[in-house]
């Protein structure tokens, strides 16, 4: 698939970890998931979150690595960091505003998510995206997506602070929601630093849940 | 005879269970396969496509296979990891027996000589007992094949009436209740009506967990606007974002069932012309649920009048629908009503054998629907026959070239066998695919009935906690050494295909099976060169009954990539879809579509009957069990496999924060959980995601971890499916040191 995107809706998932135990399954770094799986908070709710590179087009991991070890080739896929030139640092664990890239201390490497390159690059869906029994985690083309997920519209671009980085995965949001920024802070009891407006997907789900009943 | 070893180490230090992790080959960046073997998942009844990578005769890892059509390349965590029960280090490579001389209580020997003194032992109970003292144990994981070839192996070369299987303990109350209900036990509909379902009712299943695929399925219709509405005592993944969560008190559901319907029928969400013409039995279901009003209902179930109101207008007022169900309501004493009610449901909608207009109980097992058709539970004969019908009997008599007359009548079930043990009526056991010792309620018991038997032979690959009181352990073969054919959730039947030889002395368990019947000298009709000879047996066996399969071939499945029975011919495509206008078959003779002389299908009056063992002031809490995504059933497998071990390494008890403030309780606390019957020490999980009177335990693990300590062995009269999903317990904080 030439023209496949990632898609993640993180209202799918089901926390089975399907995703993460094929992960390791992929020959680039066979034995090791790349992919983080937490529950957001057990005691109140059986919600998870998977979180995979989303491949930033202006990687903070990489603008931030002393060495110059993290790469992205030309078709938006950023990488391990070179085995040569990583020093281990965990600039890039410290910095990646999703949270990504894994130090593997006992190969003094960061290794993450490169979407599958072994597959990506010869036409074939990620693995993760391939086994997802919920389809939290999509692999397809824009048209698929638009068929298979009329109640979504994706969104590439994310607010953290003052930084705006935009990714070559895509994040499903709600239609309802019209936001254009996902603000981290919108959910936390602390005063927005980005739009309101994503306040809106909250009021609009309690609304819907008030109709239920 | 058959005493656990003394010396359990060092039983355990040789047989496990020892967790895999993927090495050597399986491990190796770029080993480039030998072949690619597409084939389906070992584990649930979903049967998922997967295509293995094989190396020097070892499976080493999987592709997804994106061309089969229910998943698509999808798999969950266990099918991902599936592979590492391959060259595992605790597989039983020898045939192996008891001596009391040896540590681990067991000494390797011979094949020839362990069938020599099966076969002799099966002889000589039978010369002094008779020959119901000896009892055979299946499975509803073993291929289709191998389940016809127990039924055959045991009214024919043992000629026992004492056979049963462990889809007694899955998938019987569904099956009860679908053949009364429209004479025919199997899901309705293909999955892919649900995805133009405007209303998805699902009670009783943990789809995420237990049927994961089956979530893709539901969140896409749910894309298309369909309204979702789960029932069950937890919250569970499907049900977190669903439209309408409805928390049941456990053992209640056909009263939620009743008084659905009784909103329905209060305003008139019925579908005249589709009762009128097509069932029979509705008046008399009417006036049984009058009473059930929404707040007699809302008592009983222990869900708001409102949310009833809600589920009841969505369910009444949709054009299409799809309603699902699993154990959770069907373990019960009333499993086969609970079934009952939720079929009322549908017959009354009208919304059945139409696109999008569906209904299906989630089969469990891998094989939990082609297991359950020719003839390895104790009424029925292939075909889905009934061995106590003269005409049935006679048909299979002349398909296997014996006499009617000596076929044995029906046995008792799984669990009465263990009772007929306790008793001193059994006195030896052959098991194949069956953990009992983990899997039956109460197991204690079954440990004690395990420790009385004269004489035990368990069929396995790994030696399992019930086979560890076993006499002989005879080593049988993985999924994937082996092939035949299975039927899955959708009805459709599939082929699996062998990848790998069985190593050692290791055989594939129909090969076992037929070496017993030639040492006992009973070979005649037990001499298939191979599964396909079985098949091909079974097709002539089953043509003609309900589940036809008459008209299937390998060659046909691998066409079409899989036959939906009934295949009564060989130019018949299968059928998709049951109960389809126009449609009739081989019961109803051109009279209409259902599986009955007139056709119609039946209203049941579903009347509610508390669970057998309700909560008091001695036992105030009720426990309810079930599965977690990583493991599988008694965890033969799963437990051994490291990563999905990894994933969920023990049984927790999940609890409400009210009910673990009421306790002193708090997360992670080690507590103490006990029935009338046993005990159980485990972490608690507190959770907001449980009803406050109920606390969850999964089943998967054995001895002091085990679920089944607690549990009840009541059962449905109908169905004789055991009552896992109640029971009365008492809960306190253990005083050991927690995590």
């Amino acid at each position: 698939m030439t023209n496949g995107e990632f898609f993640i809706d993180q209202t799918r998932c089901i926390g089975c970890q399907a995703c993460v135990q094929a992960c390791s399954e992929c020959d680039t770094h066979k034995g090791y998931s790349m992919i983080h799986l937490e529950y957001i908070d057990r005691a109140h709710s059986v919600q998870t979150a998977p979180v995979v590179c989303m491949h930033c087009d202006s990687p903070t991991c990489a603008e931030v690595c002393p060495a110059d070890a993290i790469k992205k080739t030309a078709d938006g896929v950023v990488h391990t960091a070179r085995k040569p030139r990583c020093i281990a640092c965990n600039n890039c664990v410290l910095a990646c505003p999703f949270g990504v890239p894994k130090m593997k201390t006992e190969f003094k490497l960061m290794m993450k998510c490169d979407m599958c390159y072994d597959r990506t690059s010869e036409g074939k869906r990620p693995m993760c995206a391939t086994v997802c029994p919920s389809q939290a985690l999509f692999f397809g083309s824009r048209e698929q997506l638009e068929a298979l997920r009329p109640r979504s519209v994706p969104t590439n671009q994310f607010q953290f602070g003052n930084q705006v980085i935009t990714t070559k995965a895509n994040m499903l949001l709600p239609k309802v929601g019209r936001a254009q920024y996902i603000d981290v802070t919108a959910a936390m009891d602390e005063q927005t630093t980005g739009k309101d407006i994503s306040l809106n997907i909250l009021m609009d789900n309690l609304f819907s849940e008030e109709e239920k009943f | 005879m058959a005493k656990i070893p003394e010396n359990s180490a060092a039983l355990l230090e040789q047989y496990g269970p020892h967790l895999a992790y993927s090495n050597g080959l399986k491990l190796a960046t770029g080993a480039d396969p030998d072949r690619l073997v597409d084939t389906h998942c070992c584990f649930c009844g979903q049967q998922c496509g997967i295509r293995l990578k094989v190396k020097e005769n070892q499976v080493i890892g999987f592709e997804p296979r994106e061309d089969f059509p229910f998943n698509q390349g999808m798999l969950c965590p266990k099918g991902v990891k599936r592979y590492l029960q391959g060259a595992h280090p605790d597989r039983l490579l020898t045939a192996i027996e008891r001596d009391p001389s040896s540590p681990t209580g067991f000494r390797p020997m011979a094949y020839e000589r362990a069938i020599e003194r099966v076969a002799a032992e099966i002889q000589r109970l039978q010369a002094d007992y008779g020959k119901d003292a000896f009892g055979i144990l299946s499975g509803a994981s073993l291929t289709t094949e191998k389940a016809y070839l127990m039924g055959k192996f045991a009214r024919v070369a043992v000629q026992t009436a004492n056979i049963d299987y462990n889809g007694r303990l899955c998938m019987v109350s569904a099956a009860a209740g679908n053949k009364k209900a429209f004479g025919i036990d199997r899901a309705a509909n293909p999955w892919s009506d649900i995805l133009g379902a405007e209303v998805v009712w699902i009670s009783g299943a943990n789809v995420a967990e237990c049927a994961p695929i089956t979530t893709n399925y539901v969140w896409q219709a749910r894309e298309h606007g369909a309204k979702i509405i789960v029932v069950d005592p937890r919250i569970t993944p499907i049900a977190r974002t669903c439209d309408l969560f409805l928390p049941i008190k456990p053992g209640r559901d056909i009263a939620l069932f009743n008084g659905i319907l009784h909103l329905m029928i209060a305003n008139d969400w019925l579908d005249h012309d589709f009762i009128n013409q097509h069932t029979v039995g509705f008046e008399a279901v009417a006036e049984h649920v009058s009473e059930w009003t929404p707040k007699q209902t809302a008592q009983v179930t222990g869900i708001t009048e409102r949310a009833i109101h809600q589920a009841a207008e969505w369910w009444g007022k949709a054009k299409t629908s799809f309603l699902l169900h699993a154990r959770g309501i069907e373990h019960h004493s009333h499993g086969v009503q609970n079934v009952l009610g939720a079929i009322n449901m549908v017959l009354a909608s009208g919304r059945i054998g139409r696109e999008h207009c569906g209904y299906a109980t989630i089969t469990g097992q891998g094989n939990g629907q082609g297991g359950r058709e020719h003839g390895q539970k104790c009424d029925q004969l292939p075909g889905g026959r009934d061995i106590s019908n003269p005409d049935h009997r006679a048909f299979i008599a002349n398909v296997w070239g014996v006499a009617a007359n000596d076929l044995p009548q029906a046995g008792v079930d799984a669990y009465e066998m263990f009772r007929k043990i306790d008793r001193g009526e059994i006195k030896g056991l052959l098991s194949l695919c069956f953990n009992p010792k983990v899997s039956l309620p109460d197991n204690h018991f079954i440990t004690r009935a395990l420790d009385k038997l004269e004489f035990y032979v368990a069929i396995d690959f790994f030696l399992n906690e019930s086979a560890h009181h076993a006499d002989i352990v005879l080593p049988g073969s993985l999924h994937e050494e082996d092939e035949g054919v299975v039927t899955q959730i959708e009805g459709r039947v599939i082929k699996i295909n062998q990848a790998v030889d069985p190593p050692g002395d290791a055989k594939q368990d129909w090969r076992i099976i037929q070496d017993i019947a030639a040492k006992m000298k009973r070979e005649r009709g037990f001499t298939f060169h191979n599964p396909r000879e079985i098949f091909d047996e079974l097709r002539v066996a089953s043509k003609g009954g309900i589940c036809d399969y008459s008209g299937i071939t390998y060659e046909k499945i691998e066409q079409q990539n899989g036959v939906f029975w009934p295949c009564p011919d060989d130019d018949h495509p299968g059928t998709p879809r049951l109960f389809e206008e126009g449609s009739t078959n081989v019961i109803a003779k051109g009279n209409g579509r259902f599986y009955f002389p007139d056709g119609k299908a039946r209203f049941n009056v579903a009347p509610y009957s508390p669970p057998i063992e309700d909560v008091d002031a001695e036992y105030p809490i009720i426990l309810t069990t079930g599965r977690v995504v990583s493991q599988f059933l008694s965890g033969t497998q799963t437990r051994r496999i490291g990563p999905l071990v990894d994933q969920y390494p023990e049984p927790c008890v999940e609890m409400h924060p009210q009910l673990a403030e009421k306790l002193g309780i708090k997360d992670g606390d080690l507590t103490t959980v006990e029935s009338r019957r046993g005990d159980c020490t485990l972490p608690a999980m507190v959770v907001t995601t449980i009803r406050p009177d109920t606390v969850f335990i999964p089943y998967h693990w054995a001895g002091r971890k085990s679920a089944n300590q607690l549990t009840i062995a009541a059962q449905d009269p109908i169905s004789k499916i055991p009552e896992y999903k109640v029971c009365a317990v008492r809960v306190r904080r253990s005083g050991e040191k927690g995590r």
